[in-house]
């Protein structure tokens, strides 16, 4: 699957070329353009509607490109069969807006189910692991509750151990801190740095939430609704000064102060 | 909602009295207790007065005597400022209470987008016919296509390549089978019945009473016992299915599945397929007993036919042919109330009522599919002499 090797950066983790989005003749977004580097926290930020979470979908294949590719490190995952595509997706890890746990199954069978689907690991070896990531979250000892007997933020955190059962390489998060309160979402921020720091992973982060964005993120596109492009590419706290007047407003809650930014 | 309430002594509804001042402008006077709950009061006597000549200057309000105002107020305004724009007359708001007319601007301050409704021309009589064909051949095509899916992922299955998990198969065999047991047996007992009576008030006039249990001991075995059990396990296994599965779309547990790399077929359909498949034989084989003693109540209470007589007229008339007949034809009806089933619920959009669509459409393709291939065996199994 050698593509065009010399295209793309070699510190690339995910490329997205060119993509345009389009539920039939309605096009969503058009040529974005933008490149994932291994390590970065990569912050996909717009407006409601403007996309974010299809753009996900469409890196996950969920969604087919109506233009474009998406590259995972050199190889074209939307050129690839979908045998290739699994193979791909299985150094990436998802936590969904809503967490999206098997709700019958208990939080250990949710960890374990990848482990047990991919591993050769005997069945006591993979409780031992589910527990293992459920206590990196901090939820040692909730093995055997079921998603709906434990709130939402531990939802989220048993998602994102289920995210991080097979040790991926790249860990994508759908709105980590939609429906949670400002304190369980800065926590989650905090964990979400500290396994970057020390699984060393790529994470990709759809967001809408200011201060998550100026706390974690080390890259970032910004996806403007009314031109239906991407506005902008940058580090958030560069792009306060970009010269896209609807960027600088979203980085300010509207406010025209370059400096208004919780940072 | 009550916005404003000065409690003061009310009249039962809002009032207005417009008179024309000598500079020219109208006054609006209102008064009254505005609600919602009331009817709202004409434009009769403003527009009278903005259509008499000369027009006015402009037009203003005196709300000294609202009593308390809601939504209805704030309705009236906004149709008279349409009103006197259309007439090109200047609205004049300070009369009004700050909390209508800061209201008042919040209505009018955002433009419509005009693309927000989109551009929707309902279709002609001629397209919908078309696009209803082209849905048909859609639904066709997924149908099939489904269809293949799950072959290869048995396929997959049966050499080793994928697995079920037995833990899930025994929770949907026991779903479907054990529980499905007190409708399974009303049901049948009372087909049974139903089935003696048609015969018997047939068979009297010939005095051939005793031929009811060679008419029900067939009927049950070959077409009834598998018809009636499928029918039975489409509205009650195969709606539970769509639903199940339709929920885990909403929640995009599918989608977490499929980012995963585990397919849902494999992991979610196949168990559910295969514990209809062998329950539904088991339930068929029941439900047959079940039918043939509907049919000796009648037989014995509106007969008189003795036990003895009716249990050995019975195994002289169904042969091991019939039973095993209606075996393997609910078998493969548990093939489709599964698929259909499954389909439907994976098809599922994302919302509540997505849900529920899929279930109704679970049960409906579940039922056409059962009663279709029941045509299709009975031709097949004629030509075939069995």
């Amino acid at each position: 699957m050698g593509t065009s090797t010399n295209r793309i950066d070699q510190n690339a983790h995910i490329t997205v070329r060119n993509l345009t989005m389009a539920f039939g003749d309605f096009v969503l977004m058009r040529d974005i353009d933008f490149t994932v580097r291994r390590h970065d926290v990569f912050v996909i930020m717009g407006g409601s509607g403007s996309g974010k979470s299809t753009l996900l979908r469409h890196m996950l294949g969920l969604i087919e490109p109506a233009k474009g590719n998406i590259f995972y490190g050199e190889e074209n995952f939307t050129a690839a069969d979908p045998d290739e595509r699994q193979r791909m997706l299985r150094r990436c890890g998802v936590l969904y807006q809503s967490g999206a746990l098997w709700t019958s199954m208990t939080l250990a069978d949710n960890v374990g189910l990848p482990l047990e689907e991919f591993t050769e690991l005997s069945p006591s070896d993979v409780r031992e692991v589910a527990s293992l990531k459920l206590a990196l979250v901090g939820l040692k000892g909730f093995e055997d509750f079921y998603p709906s007997e434990i709130s939402g933020g531990m939802q989220k955190r048993a998602a994102l151990a289920r995210a991080m059962a097979l040790d991926p390489e790249i860990l994508f998060f759908d709105e980590p801190s939609a429906g949670l309160d400002p304190i369980t979402s800065r926590h989650l921020d905090d964990l979400i740095l500290a396994l970057r720091e020390s699984l060393g992973a790529t994470i990709v982060v759809v967001t809408h939430e200011l201060a998550s964005i100026f706390t974690i993120a080390t890259n970032s596109v910004f996806l403007d609704a009314e031109t239906r492009t991407m506005g902008a590419v940058g580090p958030p706290k560069e792009l306060l000064q970009h010269s896209n007047p609807r960027v600088r407003e979203f980085l300010t809650r509207g406010g025209t102060e370059a400096e208004g930014h919780p940072a | 909602m009550v916005i404003r309430d000065l409690g003061l002594a009310t009249a039962e509804r809002g009032e207005v009295s417009v008179t024309r001042t000598p500079d020219g402008t109208l006054e609006v006077h209102l008064a009254g207790a505005w609600r919602l709950r009331g009817a709202l009061p004409t434009l009769d006597a403003l527009e009278h007065e903005l259509a008499a000549a000369p027009p006015p200057r402009a037009i203003t309000f005196e709300t000294h005597d609202v009593a308390s105002w809601d939504s209805s107020l704030l309705m009236f305004l906004v149709r008279v400022r349409e009103e006197s724009e259309r007439r090109g007359v200047r609205v004049d708001p300070r009369g009004l209470p700050g909390g209508v007319a800061r209201l008042l601007e919040l209505a009018e301050v955002v433009p419509e987008r005009k693309d927000a409704r989109g551009k929707q021309t309902p279709p002609t009589w001629l397209e919908r016919v078309g696009l209803g064909a082209m849905a048909a051949s859609d639904a066709t095509w997924e149908f099939l296509s489904f269809l293949g899916e799950v072959t290869v992922a048995m396929g997959h299955v049966l050499r080793g390549r994928a697995r079920v998990r037995i833990s899930d198969l025994l929770v949907f065999m026991q779903e479907a089978g054990a529980q499905a047991l007190p409708i399974v047996s009303l049901i049948s007992f009372l087909v049974g019945t139903i089935l003696a009576f048609v015969g018997a008030i047939q068979l009297e006039q010939f005095a051939a009473q005793i031929y009811v249990a060679d008419a029900v001991g067939i009927g049950m075995a070959r077409e009834m016992g598998a018809m009636m059990t499928a029918i039975v396990m489409a509205g009650r296994t195969g709606a539970a299915y769509a639903a199940q599965l339709g929920s885990m779309t909403v929640t995009q547990e599918i989608e977490a599945l499929r980012t995963m790399g585990i397919s849902p077929i494999e992991f979610l359909v196949l168990p559910r397929m295969i514990a209809l498949c062998l329950m539904m034989p088991l339930l068929c084989l029941y439900s047959d007993l079940l039918g043939i003693l509907g049919g000796f109540a009648v037989g014995r209470g509106m007969l008189g036919i003795s036990a003895r007589v009716y249990f050995t007229q019975t195994f002289n008339a169904v042969d091991l042919g019939d039973v095993a007949g209606g075996v393997f034809k609910a078998s493969v009806y548990g093939i489709l109330i599964a698929v259909a089933g499954c389909l439907r619920g994976l098809q599922s959009g994302r919302s509540a009522s997505a849900v529920g669509e899929a279930t109704t459409s679970a049960v409906v393709t579940g039922i056409v599919l059962v009663i279709c291939a029941c045509g299709i065996f009975a031709v097949t199994f004629y030509i075939l002499g069995i």
